[in-house]
């Protein structure tokens, strides 16, 4: 799949001036970010507020969640389809087995967190298979990961058949749909809680608990990415495997470890997909995979490994997340969407290729 | 790996069993399924089968070059949906504009077929003049392509379009009752079209029509200098170009007969249906043309792959699916059987990379 | 004297060609042993079994004279055996300092429980290595990737000894090389030879076999065909042993 990059391009086509390239290169992402939300900001009523950014957020989670999955799994030079059908199997399976808690009797607050943990642990198993084909059997990443991606597929449906998985208690709902902060007129401020107030009163909403459990979760593995052994073993796999194996990194163990953490924050994105929507089903992130790839790569990093940060892919998924809210706020349709992803895209990738981010 | 293979493997036929395990492999499934299914085994259940694969065919025989030259075309799936509505808004407005029926159809799709070449093109100018990888050039028109889709039909499939569409796209060439008529092209006018079941209908319009297209497809794959450079790119780039091969030029034209395939997928849906139908995201049909190609003994790095065997791989998806169905298995099934077989079919090729 | 590093009659196949076929060799403390041989000849591959990265199908090899299991790269590191390799393996994503450490980071403790990468002492360290070799890299936060081929074998050397190597083995290392920057090297070699470091160098330029070179195996189509003692023997004569037009010598 590889045999079509010949490197990059001669570097007199675009700029003269290297050190222009070099200052660009890395830096026009956010400048677009920035240009873009200022763009929606005025052509758009209602956009530049404290508000649409939250929802933007919040409605973000699943894209976030999935393309540092798979910007884990891009960095060593491989690929994950499955994630997709992870975060639906995993809202499928979240949903039974807190259901099933708690018709067995277990407090709600105990059968969510119990219901979530081990929906978390069965979330590696799908990863730990990938994993192993790839490292272990030698399978090319977007075979297993598609084969994968049939698998969860079927198991879902096999276990909804065929519809939705329902019947979280309200308590789920009250944590996916929560938020930090209420803020009722007269001074009213409540944690947690909405407060009681007449009816049509606004009340304002501030920090969604899930995005905020996002970023920590998003800030965690940018830290592993970038301070820990794990993440420098993982670029110098990617970046050249066999140096990697003759410097003695254990680079199928890593391998292993990468598409089962990819995996599983797959199924943490399907456990907050319960939470937020109080339903499950096989195709909840099926769409998002393309979102999620995209900002991987609009981020910056290359196909073929090696390079990009959770810094960079998270300005690539705030740019789609952007666009989306600011085309749906302007009364867009919304499929104009998918042919500006599609474009930014290549876009992203012709300007690293005529641009490469200049690491100091 | 290679110096346990001796034995076994080294006689004739268990080459060739290793060689077309999936033809095998189909073999045994349409023997299971025989007896599982009632029904199952019948000229009438297998030429539907194929009839209604033909999409998935000609899919797959567009991925087929791509992967044989090293790449992938992620897009083939919403570049037909592309072409298939697009086709469906033409002909209403030709429609609109008192064309007879007859010239609507050949226009719509004579002019969407030429269009079908422009977004390969772009696949491949992109992939050789900017250096973007196939995958990322060809998710960013699969993006493209849907949402211009979307945006001609608004998110609806665009119905109101001749009868004569499906009349001709579920049409086949003998209609028989047994020891009573047999009549060519249609069924005679006085027979009854609620008793349409009792006749035997043989030979779809779509089986010359898919055969032609593989065979000649087959042949410029095998023996033209089309297909010689295919392989050559896929097998090694540098060897390619240092042998004077214009690689750039060539795996443009690649990129475009995929897209070009896509479009004829696109113009036979149509055809089948009656309507346009935009692709949805779940239909993942460049996902299964991919899983036919490697199922066929394609390698995703290129160099190997032939257009029958990937045929073969398409057929072997199709009557899993059905024979899955006749047997009274849960669909759902399909998926998985689909995940293993793929991994099986990539565990074979590394046991035995010397085959082909 | 003793070898510090030995093979005995080591084999290894690819299906069915035979790579290395029942090869020994040994190697001294501050003794330079040049292996030389056609393409194809089995010399990265004779190393890459010293070195862990195949393992043998058969044959043994030793260090101080005991038989000991190499049978992964990390083996190989752990016994003192450092390699820089024909194709160098280097990962030019990551800097100097990442490089030199690949495998083997330096970690600190912060905010007293959470290890992660201390970057700036690898960097501080890496500095110290190149010093020492007399190496100049305009900045060691630049990737591999930007740096000239004199300058990544540099780096490639000097991971090799920080590490403390007992054993160098070093594939072609002036192959890829201008005039300066070949003669760098080849005074590397003698810097480390008189630390008392045993060194194997592959090579197919005469001129630094002779140069550095104390002796030389010679390998033809996987068997060791022939060794010499540098100063008894001539250039002429060791390329009749590679060609195969000289008679196998003293074997
Ligand atoms: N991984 C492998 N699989 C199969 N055959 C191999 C492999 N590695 C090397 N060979 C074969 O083993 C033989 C010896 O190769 P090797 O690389 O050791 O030669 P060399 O002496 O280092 O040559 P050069 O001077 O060109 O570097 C060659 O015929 C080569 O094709
Ligand atoms: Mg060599």
């Amino acid at each position: 799949m590889n045999t079509q990059d010949t490197g990059t391009l001669p570097r007199k086509a675009l700029l003269g001036s290297g050190a222009l390239r070099a200052f660009i290169g890395g830096r026009w992402v956010i400048a677009f970010l920035l240009l873009e939300t200022a763009y929606f900001c005025f052509r758009t009523e209602g956009f530049a507020n404290l508000n649409s950014a939250q929802i933007l957020l919040f409605y973000g989670v699943q894209v976030f969640l999935l393309a540092v999955a798979e910007l884990f799994v891009i960095v060593t030079g491989g690929i994950d389809l499955s994630v997709g059908y992870v975060l639906g199997f995993a809202s499928i399976v979240s949903i039974k087995l807190i259901v099933f808690l708690g018709n067995a009797g277990l407090p709600a607050p105990l059968a969510l967190l119990l219901g979530g943990a081990i929906t978390l642990v069965i979330g590696l198993v799908p990863g730990l298979i990938n994993g192993w084909l790839v490292a272990y059997l030698g399978v090319p990443p977007f075979i297993a990961t598609f084969s994968m991606l049939g698998v969860c597929h079927g198991v879902s449906e096999l276990l909804i058949n065929g519809i939705y998985a329902m019947g979280l208690p309200q308590l789920a709902a009250d944590i996916g749909n929560g938020h930090f902060f209420y803020l009722a007129p007269g001074g009213i401020v409540s944690f947690f809680t909405r407060p009681e107030v007449e009816r049509g009163v606004q009340v304002l909403e501030v920090i969604p608990i899930i995005v905020v459990v996002t970023a920590i979760v998003v800030g965690v593995f940018a830290f592993v990415l970038r301070r820990s052994r794990f993440g420098r073993h993982i670029y110098a796999i990617g970046g050249n495997s066999d140096a990697a194996v003759r410097a003695g990194i254990p680079v199928k163990r890593r391998l292993l470890g990468v598409y089962a953490l990819s995996s599983f924050l797959a199924s943490l994105a399907g456990v907050v997909y319960a939470f937020m929507y109080v339903s499950g089903k096989a195709d909840a992130g099926a769409s998002i995979l393309l979102d999620a790839i995209a900002a991987v790569m609009i981020g910056g990093a290359s196909m073929f490994g090696g390079t990009g940060t959770v810094g960079r892919t998270m300005v690539g998924a705030l740019i789609i997340a952007v666009l989306e809210l600011g085309l749906r706020m302007s009364g867009t349709p919304t499929f104009n969407k998918y042919i500006l992803v599609g474009a930014i895209l290549i876009f992203a990738v012709v300007m690293e290729r005529y641009m490469p981010e200049s690491r100091k | 790996m290679s110096d346990d293979s001796g034995g076994f493997l080294a006689t004739g036929l268990g080459r060739s069993l290793a060689n077309n395990w999936a033809a095998f492999f189909l073999l045994l499934m349409l023997v299971v399924f025989s007896m599982t299914g009632q029904n199952f085994l019948s000229i009438v259940n297998f030429q539907n089968v194929v009839h209604l694969q033909t999409v998935p065919l000609l899919l797959a025989a567009a991925e087929t070059f791509v992967i044989i030259s090293g790449g992938i075309d992620l897009s083939i799936g919403f570049v037909m949906g592309l072409v298939s509505v697009s086709a469906a808004r033409l002909m209403q407005a030709f429609l609109a504009s008192g064309l007879p029926v007859g010239w609507v159809i050949v226009l719509a799709s004579g002019i969407v077929l030429v269009g079908s070449l422009i977004p390969g093109l772009i696949n491949g100018i992109i992939i050789t003049r900017f250096k973007v990888p196939p995958f990322i050039a060809t998710m960013g028109m699969w993006g493209i392509a849907n949402g211009l889709a979307l945006k001609l039909c608004q998110g609806f499939p665009v119905a109101g379009l001749p009868d004569a569409l499906p009349e001709m796209g579920n049409g086949y060439f003998l209609y028989a009752l047994p020891g009573q008529f047999m009549s060519l092209f249609g069924k005679p006018s006085w027979f009854p079209d609620a008793r349409v079941r009792e006749l035997w209908r043989l030979i779809p319009f779509s089986l010359p029509f898919i055969l032609a297209i593989l065979a000649v497809l087959a042949f410029a794959l095998k023996r033209k200098r089309f297909g010689r450079h295919t392989y050559a790119i896929g097998g090694s780039m540098d060897a390619a170009v240092r042998s004077g091969i214009d690689v750039d030029r060539h795996v443009i034209k690649i990129y475009t007969l995929s897209s070009f395939l896509a479009g004829i997928a696109g113009v036979f849906n149509i055809f089948q249906t009656g309507i346009g139908n935009y692709t949805t995201f779940s239909a993942m049909y460049e996902l299964f043309a991919v899983a036919a190609v490697i199922i066929g003994g394609a390698s995703l790095s290129g160099g190997k792959g032939r257009v029958w065997s990937s045929a073969v791989g398409v057929l072997v998806l199709a009557f899993l699916e059905n024979g899955l169905a006749i047997s009274g298995v849960q669909p759902f099934y399909r998926y998985i059987a689909v995940g293993v077989l793929l991994v099986i079919a990539v565990v074979i090729d590394k046991l035995f990379p010397n085959l082909r | 004297m003793e070898y510090v590093l030995e093979t005995r009659d080591i084999v290894k196949r690819f299906g069915g060609l035979t790579a290395v076929d029942r090869v020994s060799i040994g190697v001294e403390a501050g003794e330079v042993l040049a292996l030389l041989g056609d393409n194809g000849a089995g010399k990265s591959t004779l190393i890459k079994l010293i070195s862990g990265v195949y393992r043998p199908d058969e044959g043994e090899i030793l260090m101080g004279g005991k038989t000991v299991r190499i049978e992964s790269p990390i083996d190989a590191l752990a016994a003192g055996i450092e390699t820089i390799y024909q194709d160098l393996a280097l990962a030019e994503n990551l800097d100097v300092g990442a490089n030199i450490f690949l495998g083997r980071e330096r970690m600190k403790r912060s905010l007293g429980v959470l290890k992660v990468l201390d970057d700036p002492s690898m960097a501080l360290e890496a500095q110290k290595v190149l010093d020492r070799l007399d190496i100049h890299i305009p900045s060691l936060k630049s990737t591999i990737k930007t740096l000239s081929g004199g300058q990544r074998q540099a780096v490639a050397i000097s991971r090799s000894i920080y590490w403390d190597a007992k054993v160098l083995i070093m594939d072609e290392p002036t192959a890829a090389l201008g005039i300066a920057e070949q003669r760098k090297v080849l005074n590397l070699v003698r810097t480390l030879k008189d630390q008392g470091i045993a060194i194997i160098i592959i090579s197919h330029q005469m001129y630094d076999v002779f140069e550095v070179a104390d002796r030389l195996a010679v390998m033809r189509r996987g068997v060791k065909v022939g060794e010499r003692v540098v100063k008894d023997t001539s250039p002429d004569e060791v390329v009749g042993l590679i060609v195969g037009s000289e008679t196998v010598g003293k074997h």
